[in-house]
């Protein structure tokens, strides 16, 4: 076996999953506060990106088009929080689940009548002067003399970007006190609402995260894939992530993704002779999430019920 | 006469717009009070201190009748928000602790709701005065700790907002004896602290005890009220809610059935 190329697979796989990651801890966020599945969240990261690259079109500079594309997302996540999910508060899980998907069909079409329907190209390196957004890839073996593999510049500073949110959002949750307030309200809300705890500003509060989520996401994506409704497409990759990681983990999200990202790579490339020729990539995902949907329905991190005996 | 804290008139609360919980109870808090409201399973005491903590929209229940005035404020039309900050917080039936955080986070969220994230430090230190059992045990799980464990997590964390009147639902389930008769001695030291408290038990026994006065609630109203002492000595009360009959013991077979209206208080 080609070990350089082993790893070199690895390490793309890891890449890419890193990217599933992203989308992921979206999914997780509102899940944990509010036991609510998004189904709007791959719409958010579509109307994300596609809000930014028509401003960057129409001659706005990088970081005020960004700055602008996040209010936007913050006051798209709080309005939802307003309109849609506050006057189904307290109704069946599963009416407020219909209203996500309600939501995104709504802001697909928004973001088509607002913008435009065309396929967009993004380019992050037009905008910024930094090394990594070179397209070119990197020879590891400059660096270290042993490992002769390839690395595109680009997935190391989307792991880069990955990283360091996951760290905020990680001190967020555990240090600050929206984050326990946040924790608080995902455990029991009837009791998170007796101490005092305003739900509805939580709530508020982790849809305008999410949306921030979905920009930073949505423009990575879109630095790979383009900007258009295949974005939609690539984000149900994310599904199997927390099916495998658990809805209820942000470290969940992460591992999950990074599993389904390698395994992907692997399967397709070892694995692709017993199942049939290539291509086993676009489903390989779904595969490992019903196994563990048997075998462990929570996931690997999800939370483990504490009951008292 | 002191002064009157929380005033409940002729409440009537109807759950999903069908069901009718509450037809008529009325009650009054003194300040400093503690004040106990009996009654078996089902009889409206949870719905009635819900009621008062404004969380019964949160389960589609609503007051359709009546008013509920706290320092002579309507409340019935706020909300459990601005109701914690203005002091009157409810320790759910059943603890409600938040299983995932450790003991000191979950006490530290009550604490949220005030400005000042400084206060909260001397508040956690009188909450462990008064709780010594969890101040070993801050760092664990809430989830792993016992039900009298909890039960003090939970009215910890109310004492976190400095309330002037805790709503207490059913401190004593699923608690040993020994661990209920601790629990109201804090109620009581808190008491003397200056909170008062409307406590709904069916341990009528330990509640009348420890309480100022008492209120006898049956089928969503009203039906006694009246000194704790002065209840503990009826013999309808005896019968009923403590199983004692005028002649010792008697069992639930040859109860006597006493036939009780709702008073009018008005």
């Amino acid at each position: 076996m080609d070990w350089v190329y082993l790893i070199e697979v690895l390490v793309g796989g890891l890449m890419s999953g890193v990217m599933y990651s992203l989308v992921a801890i979206g999914f997780v966020l509102i899940y944990k506060s509010s036991g609510i599945f998004n189904f709007a969240q791959g719409t958010m990261l579509l109307f994300a990106s596609l809000t930014f690259v028509k401003m960057t079109e129409n001659g706005i500079d990088f970081w005020t088009a960004l700055f602008i594309a996040a209010g936007i997302m913050v006051i798209f996540g709080i309005a939802t929080e307003r309109y849609v999910i506050r006057p189904l508060a307290n109704q069946d899980l599963l009416a407020l689940f219909m209203a996500t998907v309600g939501l995104a069909t709504f802001q697909e079409g928004f973001s088509q009548f607002i913008w435009d329907s065309d396929v967009h190209g993004l380019q992050m390196s037009k905008f910024l002067d930094i090394g990594l957004l070179d397209p070119a890839p990197i020879f590891v073996s400059d660096h270290i003399p042993w490992l002769d593999i390839l690395i595109p510049k680009f997935d190391i500073f989307a792991s880069l970007v990955a990283g360091s949110l996951i760290v905020i959002l990680a001190f967020f949750f555990q240090k600050t006190r929206t984050g326990l307030s946040l924790r608080a309200v995902s455990d029991d809300h009837m009791a998170a609402m007796a101490v005092g705890i305003p739900l509805q500003t939580v709530w508020a509060i982790v849809w305008a995260v999410t949306g921030i989520i979905a920009l930073i996401a949505g423009l990575l994506w879109a630095e790979r894939v383009s900007v258009s409704f295949t974005l939609i497409e690539a984000v149900m990759k994310a599904l199997p992530v927390i099916l495998i990681g658990g809805l209820t983990s942000i470290p969940g999200a992460i591992v999950g993704g990074l599993v389904i990202g390698v395994g992907e790579k692997l399967g397709e490339i070892y694995l692709a002779d017993v199942f049939g020729g290539q291509g086993i990539e676009l489903w390989f995902a779904y595969f490992m999430a019903l196994i563990f949907l048997v075998f462990r329905p929570q996931g690997m991190f999800g939370e483990k019920l504490i009951e008292r005996v | 006469m002191a002064e009157s804290l929380l005033k409940v008139n002729n409440i009537e609360v109807v759950y999903n717009h069908v069901i009718l919980a509450l037809r008529g109870v009325t009650l009054d808090v003194e300040e400093g009070k503690v004040v106990s409201l009996l009654g078996a399973n089902g009889s409206g005491k949870t719905t009635t201190l819900k009621a008062c903590s404004n969380l019964l929209h949160a389960e589609r229940g609503a007051i359709t009748k009546g008013s509920i005035e706290y320092q002579n404020n309507d409340i019935s039309k706020s909300d459990a928000y601005n109701l914690v900050k203005d002091g009157v917080v409810q320790v759910l039936e059943g603890r409600h602790c938040f299983s995932h955080l450790t003991v000191e986070e979950n006490i530290l969220t009550g604490s949220f709701i005030r400005e000042n994230p400084k206060e909260a430090k001397q508040d956690l230190e009188r909450v462990y005065d008064h709780f010594e059992r969890i101040r070993i045990r801050k760092k664990s799980l809430a989830g792993f700790t016992s039900g009298g464990e909890q039960q003090m997590i939970a009215m910890g964390r109310a004492l976190m907002s400095r309330p002037k009147l805790i709503l207490l639902d059913e401190p004593s389930m699923g608690l040993a004896p020994q661990l209920v008769e601790e629990i109201f001695a804090i109620v009581k030291n808190l008491n003397k602290e200056g909170v008062s408290f409307l406590i709904a038990e069916q341990n009528a026994m330990v509640a009348l005890k420890y309480a100022d006065e008492g209120y006898i609630i049956e089928n969503g109203r009203v039906i006694l009220k009246g000194k704790a002492k002065e209840l503990l000595e009826r013999p309808d009360v005896k019968e009923m809610y403590l199983g004692v009959g005028e002649e010792g013991k008697t069992s639930f077979r040859d109860i006597k059935y006493y036939h009780r209206r709702k008073p009018s208080f008005t």
